[in-house]
């Protein structure tokens, strides 16, 4: 398997005057290009510090990130982020959030109307055409979250940072974009890491899951390969064999062996 | 810091007297002789009108007595009924109407005013991106804006050796603390997100004055915006009385010298009510400009 994006025995110190807290101790990982990949863990165990590592957002303290042949310290649109709380710009419209992005990714290389058509595109295939006049705060949490992907996916990303892209949202609402996300995943075959918290999730959408162990210096306890076939379809997997074991495999690495510990 | 206060005036206020409970029926039921815009374009004229006219009534009974020191309304009205009625008059190149006076008076504030919102706005920006910056100029900043206006009158005649462009600094210095304070507080309260954002986005520090540092911390600068007029407002009235010219505080000042105590008065009310357009101008623009900048 050759990694397309590779993390390198990274670990995380964080300094708050004379203590130290270790985060993150030697997470190192190969993600093929295409893999879609779920970090997983109990809260605070650093699941989201290691996706800010990969997205630049912070710096490492010992390793370091190689995507695509390529040292990457700083952020940049080559590993666009859907965030948890959409983090759209409230005073763009659903449309020119959109367009800010692509304007900025593709602002040298495609026209003007190549950048409109572009923008067009990717919030039809979040099924978000409708509302492109809408404000942010006009629309649904669901709907927001609709359109902060497809604000990631216009970058064209290398790796797609999906940051529990579906933690605020109603657990309708979440299959949905599940779904939604999985299709995506199938026609364009983007490489994606995903945080979540949610078994099912993890297992439904992930070729691969990484369970984290409690932090502080977290580790990366277990990885799971999940050999289901895609296109893979909600209810048929209800009572699948392979789908229970890796569920019941994820569940017993987070309950019975990492155990959450309540820290305060 | 907040004006939220000052905004709309209780509209509701005239629901408290109607018999809401007895009555079954919808409203409209009743037909109705009045428009609703035109009932709560009365609701909201009414209650003021009377407060005046009771207090003018008043003011009227108090000063009228044989040892009374300031004039009673009537006799306002009879000393300076021209002032009052031809605001823009010009009988001379010192004797022109109340109107053109403000408006002289307001070109200063504007110029003033101006620059301490460009030069406020931009300095807030870099103190409220920059710690040190902050943690430096905070306390001088936090010292400086309680220096009452007039203090700096000296030193800038001292300086521009003229008066207008005196008023003008004087105008300029006032208004410009709240200004940059604001919006400094403002930047610095820019959510994380919209800087990951911008980050992920790779955005020039232009583009993020822009696109991200203005949108968002509007609110806050024109809250500044805001305060600063109203200081504007309040230094060029002492200003000019100070440094004279035509502006509308020296006409008070003039009106003092020749004891016409009417047109003083007369004046005031001009001052009260520019001052109140002046800051329902900043926040109806704020309040256009900030549209849809609250997150949601």
């Amino acid at each position: 398997m050759s990694a397309y994006l590779e993390l390198s025995q990274i670990g995380k110190t964080f300094t708050r005057g004379s203590a130290t807290t270790e985060v993150l101790r030697e997470i190192s990982l190969d993600i093929a290009k295409g893999e879609y990949i779920s970090i997983i863990g109990h809260s605070g165990c650093g699941k989201s510090t290691l996706l800010n590592i990969v997205a630049g957002l912070t710096s490492v303290t010992t390793g370091g990130v190689i995507l695509d042949g390529k040292e990457v310290n700083a952020p940049g649109p080559d590993r666009a982020v859907v965030f948890q709380n959409h983090s759209l710009l409230p005073w763009l419209t659903v449309y020119d959030n959109v367009r800010l992005a692509v304007d900025k990714v593709f602002s040298g290389t495609r026209s003007r109307a190549e950048r409109d058509a572009w923008t067009l595109h990717n919030l039809e295939l979040v099924q978000m055409g409708h509302a492109k006049d809408k404000r942010p705060s006009e629309i649904s949490g669901g709907m927001k979250q609709r359109v902060g992907i497809a604000r990631a996916l216009a970058m064209e990303p290398k790796v797609l940072l999906l940051d529990e892209p579906f933690g605020a949202l109603d657990a309708l609402t979440r299959a949905h974009l599940q779904d939604s996300v999985m299709q995506i995943h199938a026609s364009l075959g983007n490489t994606i890491l995903m945080i979540t918290h949610d078994v099912d999730e993890a297992v439904l959408l992930s070729d691969r899951i990484v369970m984290m162990t409690n932090g502080p210096s977290a580790r990366i306890g277990e990885v799971l390969d999940v050999s289901l076939p895609r296109p893979r379809k909600r209810l048929e997997l209800v009572a699948n064999p392979t789908y229970l074991k890796a569920r019941e495999a994820v569940l017993k690495f987070l309950h019975e062996r990492h155990r959450f510990v309540e820290a305060a | 810091m907040s004006v939220t206060a000052l905004k709309d005036p209780p509209r509701e206020a005239r629901r408290s007297g109607s018999a809401d409970v007895v009555r079954l029926k919808p409203a409209a039921a009743r037909p109705s002789r009045w428009p609703g815009y035109a009932k709560s374009v009365a609701a909201t004229v009414i209650p003021p009108l009377v407060v005046v006219l009771l207090l003018g009534l008043l003011w009227e009974i108090l000063c009228s007595g044989a040892g009374a020191t300031l004039p009673p309304p009537s006799r306002i009205w009879a000393d300076s009924k021209d002032l009052i009625l031809d605001p823009f008059f010009v009988a001379g190149p010192q004797d022109i109407g109340l109107g053109l006076r403000v408006l002289v008076s307001l070109q200063r504030v504007a110029v003033g005013f101006g620059l301490a919102a460009v030069v406020g706005v931009l300095m807030g920006a870099v103190i409220g991106q920059s710690v040190w910056a902050m943690r430096g100029l905070d306390p001088l900043f936090q010292m400086l804006r309680t220096v009452p206006p007039l203090a700096w009158l000296p030193l800038a005649l001292a300086a521009f050796r003229d008066s207008n462009p005196s008023a003008i600094f004087v105008i300029f210095i006032t208004a410009i603390w709240p200004i940059i304070i604001n919006t400094a507080v403002g930047i610095r309260n820019i959510p994380q997100d919209y800087r990951n954002v911008a980050l992920v986005l790779r955005l020039n520090p232009i583009e993020f004055f822009w696109k991200i540092m203005l949108p968002s911390a509007a609110p806050y600068i024109f809250t500044g915006l805001r305060i600063g007029i109203g200081l504007s407002w309040l230094a060029i009235v002492a200003a000019e009385m100070l440094t004279g010219g035509v502006g509308i505080g020296f006409f008070i000042w003039d009106a003092w010298n020749s004891s016409r105590l009417p047109d003083i008065i007369v004046a005031l009310a001009y001052i009260g009510v520019v001052g109140f357009v002046l800051d329902r101008l900043v926040a109806g623009v704020g309040s256009i400009a900030t549209r849809g900048t609250q997150a949601s």
